[in-house]
């Protein structure tokens, strides 16, 4: 008889509940790059969540259309502070993107709903050696996931790898550099795909599969130096499709199995 | 509840009405867990199973591609909040399939099952009597392994997850039971019009 296999790991599920729409305030507005924002919201109903999760944005006109969206988390599950980071990426000839960027400020209400979502999520006790993958603003859920793993996890070994445009176009830049200081578990490694500022160390160049590998390769010498035990990786990658198709092909051809491999896709394929 | 300062920004008004909360997109984006299975069709095997575990009916690549060809002209509608209009998908019909099987009397659920294990659950209603179909071709094109090729599932009348991509089979079920992203808080049913896109819609 033909079995129904859990393509994400049996056992893994994080028993949703329903939800519902709910109002929600602005409490800050932080400008992250030149097009992306984060939007702190004050939930009338704090709920549970799971780094990796979205919630869905609600907006009304005043004739009664109404446009969504869903943005993922970009702050680490602590529920109990009643708040939620959003971020937001400018898509310039965007509908709820624009809005965020040129009206939303602190003390307007929202309607969201969630927490949704369950394959893309991390849990401390998924284990690792973590590989988070990010292209472009798809680093806002796995940023949810390291600061996370800051606090619930902190020996476990992991690896962010991060493409992006250029210099300017790195979201959370100040604290992803800070995050390896003091944390000698966690290594972040940056691809600047369209322009490279003068004397940089990083990658320069699309992900390819001899970056995937050499990724591998030091996050595998990140948990020998700090005493974890040899494993293969679990994947997370999220980004614009053309961009998670490239990495998780590219993972499966170094060897990585789907089985450890999430992801998580924005936008349309070209 | 009205937003502040939010008047529509609709980058195009719709030819036609969309389901509520959705958005028009020309292209077509990807909703997917995992990797892009690719399936190739010298191993390609379609199965359709009874609801003790029983081959109701087999096709290779060949076999199933010698199967009465439908096509079919339609609006799609994700989840996520995209729908894209006038799509057309060539493929077999689920009644010509049970046709071809000899299958007349239907249990009233179904489980589609797919390459790299994803699965999805459907009343038996909303596949027959034209109402889905296994899709090789998508805008007369073989339809690309992001998309779910080379066969998937296409249902257009109800949320798009339910149209598995990379389908290797349907299983009946007595019962109705939650699929892969069902189990995960999506909606059992998925119709976009009614918008029941999570539990408790």
């Amino acid at each position: 008889m033909l079995s129904d296999v859990d393509p994400v790991g049996a056992g893994f599920k994080p028993a949703p509940t329903p939800t519902h729409w709910q109002s929600a305030v602005v409490e800050r507005v932080v400008v992250e790059t030149y097009r992306a924002r984060t939007f702190t919201l004050r939930l009338d109903e704090a709920r549970p969540f799971l780094a990796g999760q979205h919630y869905d944005v609600r907006l009304t006109a005043p004739d009664g259309y109404q446009a969504q969206r869903s943005y993922s988390i970009a702050s680490p599950p602590n529920y109990q502070t009643g708040t939620i980071d959003l971020t937001v990426e400018l898509i310039p000839d965007g509908e709820v993107s624009p809005y965020f960027h040129e009206v939303v400020q602190p003390g307007d209400e929202l309607e969201v709903r969630g927490p949704i979502g369950g394959p893309f999520t991390w849990t401390p006790d998924r284990g690792g050696p973590l590989l988070l993958v990010a292209g472009g603003s798809g680093i806002v859920p796995l940023r949810s996931m390291l600061a996370h793993r800051e606090v619930a996890a902190r020996a476990l070994p992991a690896l962010l790898l991060y493409s992006a445009r250029t210099s300017d176009d790195i979201i959370y830049r100040a604290w992803l550099d800070a995050l390896p200081q003091g944390d000698p578990a966690v290594q972040v490694s940056y691809t600047l795909t369209r322009r490279q500022p003068s004397c940089w160390s990083g990658y320069a160049r699309r992900v390819d599969p001899s970056m995937l590998s050499d990724c591998i390769s030091r996050l595998s010498q990140l948990a020998e130096r700090n005493g974890a035990a040899a494993a293969d990786p679990i994947c997370y990658v999220c980004g614009p499709t053309g961009f998670v198709e490239t990495v998780a092909d590219g993972l499966l051809e170094v060897g990585i199995s789907e089985t450890v491999i999430r992801t998580e896709r924005f936008g349309p394929t070209s | 509840m009205v937003t502040r300062g939010f008047f529509g920004r609709r980058r195009e008004t719709p030819p036609r009405p969309i389901p509520p909360g959705q958005y028009l997109e020309r292209g077509f984006p990807v909703l997917t867990a995992g990797p892009t299975q690719r399936v190739p069709l010298d191993q390609w095997t379609f199965t359709l199973v009874g609801v003790d575990g029983e081959p109701l009916g087999e096709w290779n690549w060949e076999q199933f591609r010698s199967l009465p060809e439908t096509e079919i002209f339609t609006d799609i509608h994700c989840v996520t909040k995209w729908s894209k209009l006038d799509t057309t998908w060539k493929g077999v019909t689920i009644d010509d399939m049970l046709a071809a099987a000899g299958v007349s009397d239907v249990p009233p659920y179904l489980m589609a099952f797919s390459y790299g294990g994803y699965t999805t659950n459907l009343p038996t209603w909303d596949v027959i009597e034209g109402r889905g179909m296994v899709a090789f071709e998508f805008d007369g094109q073989p339809i690309a392994p992001e998309h779910g090729g080379p066969a998937r599932l296409v249902v257009p009348h109800l949320y798009f997850w339910k149209s598995a991509k990379w389908l290797r089979g349907i299983r009946f079920m007595p019962q109705d039971q939650p699929g892969f992203w069902e189990q995960y808080g999506y909606h059992m049913y998925g119709d976009p019009w009614k918008e029941q896109r999570y539990w408790g819609d």
